[in-house]
C-alpha cells in the first residue's frame, strides 16, 4: 500500500494539504502538519498526491 | 479522451508544471507538451524574494520539475522557446523557433511579468520575477550599500526584510500611506508598517518617486516631496501584468488576462484553457471575473483544467477560497478570503513584536465572514480557511478562533 511521508522540519504550516484532503492531513498547535493516515488506499492515492503537490515547500511524499 | 490526443501547455512555471502533473494523475493518456520561454528548468517563484534571495536555498530547492521527472511522467519539455501566436480555429500554436505544435486542447499558462521600472537608470535598478532577476539582485545585495525598495506591497516588504537580514540599510518608498492596507485594511496595515520599523527599516509612505538616476552603487532616488535618497541598489516592486500580448489577435477575449468561465476555459473556445496568473475567470460567488496572482490559485486552476481536459463529461468548477502567504522578518503572514471587501474587523491574540501570534477576523455589514489574516498562527489560518469555505458568520468565526488553545499565547 502507498505510504505517506511528511518532513515536519520542512513544513511551514501553509495548510494547502489540509484544504486538499482534510481526512488525511491536519495541523497541530505549533503549525506543523500531522498525518491522520500513513497508509493510503490505492483509490485515494490520486487525491492524496494532488494534495501533496499543493504543498509549497514539498514537505510531503507518497512512496510506493 | 483517446490516447492519440495532444495537450500543449504554454508556460513552464508552477501553473504549467502542476497542470502537466495533474493530467497524468487524472489519467490522461495522450501526449503532453510543455512549452516555456525560459531555458531554465521549471522553478518556483515565492522563494525568490525569501529563502533564495537570502542565500539559504539553492537552485535545487526551487526546482519544480527535473528532466528525469519529466521523462517519468512522459511530459515533453520544449524549453527556451516562446510561443508567438495561437491559431484557435486551426488548433495550432506557433513557436519562436519557427516550428508549430498542433493540439486538441491547449493550456495557456504564461503568467505575468514584473511591471518594469518607469525610471530608466543605467544599472543597479532591479525588478524581481524570474530566477535570473533574483540572481542579479542577490549579487548587488552583496555590496555593502544602502538599498531603496520602491513599492511596499508583499514582494517589496519581503525584499526589504531579506536585504535587511543581510545587513543592508533599507528604505521602502510607496505612494500609499499604508501599502499593505490595500489588502488587509488601514488599521491592520499599520502593524505591517511597524514591522519594518522594528527591524530598523525606514519607510517613506505617502510619497511617490519622481526619478531614479545614476549607476549601480551610486544611485539617487528623487521623491515627490523633494527629498533625495542615495542608494547602491534599487528594487522596484510595483506589481505585475499578465503576459497576454502574444494572444492579441488570436480572437480570444483578452482583457487584463484571458477571460475564462468557471471551468478555466476561454469564453470563446472551450478547448482553450487559461490558468494561473494569466487567467481572469468567472468567480461564481462574486459574480464577476477576477484575476489573482497567488501561488495556490495557480496550482488549483492547474488541477481544475487538467481534470476538465481528462474528464470532459464531469466538468469541475474553480470556486476557491483565496489564500496567500507572505514571510516578512519574523512574521509568517497568511491571508484567506478577501479582507478588502469587509466593513469591520476584530483582532484576536497578540499583534505585538516578535512574539506576535494573532488573527484579524473580517466581516461585512450582513455579519458574513469575509476573511482572516493571521500572523505566526497557522492553526488559526487552517480553521479560518475552513470557516470561509463553509460560508460561516463572523460571530461563529470569532467563537471558533477564540476557543483555539493557543489564542493569545506563544
Ligand atoms: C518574488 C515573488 C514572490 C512571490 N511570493 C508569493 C508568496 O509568498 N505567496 C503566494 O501565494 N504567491 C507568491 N508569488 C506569486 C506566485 O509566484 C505566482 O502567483 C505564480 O508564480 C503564478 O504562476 P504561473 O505559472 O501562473 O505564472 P508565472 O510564474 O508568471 O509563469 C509563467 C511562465 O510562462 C513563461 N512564458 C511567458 N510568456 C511565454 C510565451 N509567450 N511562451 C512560452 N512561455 C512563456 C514564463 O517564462 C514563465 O516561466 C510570488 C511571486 C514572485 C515573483
Ligand atoms: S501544505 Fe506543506 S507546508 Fe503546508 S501544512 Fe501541509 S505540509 Fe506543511
Amino acid at each position: 500500500m502507498p505510504r505517506l511521508l511528511a518532513d515536519v522540519e520542512v513544513c511551514q504550516g501553509y495548510g494547502n494539504c489540509i484544504t486538499g484532503a482534510p481526512d488525511v492531513y491536519d495541523i497541530d498547535d505549533d503549525g506543523k502538519v500531522v498525518l491522520l493516515k500513513v497508509e493510503i488506499a490505492e483509490p485515494d492515492r490520486g487525491r492524496v498526491e494532488e494534495a501533496a503537490r499543493s504543498c509549497p515547500v514539498n514537505a510531503l511524499t507518497v512512496l510506493d | 479522451m483517446a490516447s492519440s490526443k495532444v495537450v500543449v501547455i504554454v508556460g513552464s512555471s508552477v501553473a504549467g508544471v502542476r497542470c502537466a502533473q495533474a493530467l497524468r494523475s487524472e489519467g490522461f493518456p495522450g501526449r503532453v507538451v510543455l512549452v516555456g520561454e525560459e531555458s531554465e528548468l521549471p522553478y518556483d517563484k515565492p522563494p525568490l524574494s525569501k529563502q533564495f534571495l537570502a542565500g539559504d536555498w539553492d537552485t535545487d530547492r526551487v526546482s519544480l520539475l527535473t528532466a528525469e521527472r519529466a521523462v517519468e511522467l512522459d511530459v515533453e519539455l520544449r524549453l527556451g522557446v516562446a510561443a508567438q501566436r495561437l491559431d484557435v480555429a486551426g488548433r495550432r500554436v506557433y513557436l519562436a523557433d519557427g516550428l508549430a505544435l498542433d493540439w486538441d486542447a491547449v493550456v495557456l499558462a504564461t503568467g505575468a511579468a514584473a511591471r518594469p521600472s518607469p525610471w530608466p537608470a543605467i544599472s543597479g535598478v532591479h525588478v524581481i520575477r524570474t530566477l535570473s532577476d533574483a540572481r542579479a539582485l542577490r549579487a548587488d545585495l552583496d555590496a555593502d550599500a544602502q538599498v531603496v525598495v520602491v513599492g511596499g506591497g508583499f514582494i517589496g516588504a519581503e525584499v526589504a526584510a531579506t536585504a535587511s537580514a543581510l545587513g543592508r540599510k533599507v528604505t521602502v518608498v510607496d505612494p500609499l500611506r499604508t501599502p499593505i492596507g490595500r489588502v488587509v485594511g488601514t488599521s491592520v496595515g499599520e502593524y505591517f508598517t511597524s514591522l519594518h520599523h522594528r527591524h530598523g527599516v525606514r519607510t517613506r509612505f505617502g510619497v511617490g518617486v519622481t526619478s531614479v538616476s545614476g549607476t549601480a552603487g551610486n544611485l539617487i532616488v528623487a521623491l515627490s516631496d523633494g527629498a533625495e535618497l542615495s542608494a547602491g541598489t534599487v528594487v522596484v516592486g510595483i506589481g505585475a501584468r499578465p503576459n497576454d500580448g502574444w494572444l492579441i489577435g488570436s480572437g480570444l477575449l483578452v482583457e487584463n488576462g484571458v477571460t475564462c468561465d468557471e471551468y478555466c476555459r476561454s469564453v470563446d473556445a472551450p478547448d482553450v484553457y487559461a490558468i494561473g496568473d494569466l487567467a481572469r475567470w468567472f468567480r461564481p460567488g462574486l459574480d464577476q471575473h477576477v484575476r489573482v496572482e497567488h501561488w495556490t490559485n495557480a496550482v488549483e486552476t492547474a488541477v481544475v483544467a487538467a481534470h476538465n481536459i481528462a474528464h470532459p463529461d464531469d466538468l469541475r468548477a474553480h470556486a476557491p477560497v483565496e489564500y496567500v502567504w507572505s514571510d516578512q522578518y519574523d512574521w509568517k503572514v497568511q491571508i484567506v478570503g478577501r479582507p478588502a471587501m469587509s466593513t469591520r474587523h476584530e483582532l484576536i491574540g497578540s499583534w505585538d513584536g516578535a512574539s506576535a501570534r494573532g488573527a484579524a477576523v473580517y466581516s461585512d455589514d450582513s455579519g458574513q465572514l469575509r476573511g482572516v489574516v493571521t500572523v505566526n498562527w497557522p492553526k488559526a489560518l487552517v480553521v479560518g480557511r475552513r470557516l470561509m469555505s463553509t460560508g460561516e458568520t463572523f460571530d461563529e468565526a470569532m467563537a471558533q478562533l477564540g476557543a483555539l488553545p493557543s489564542a493569545g499565547t506563544r
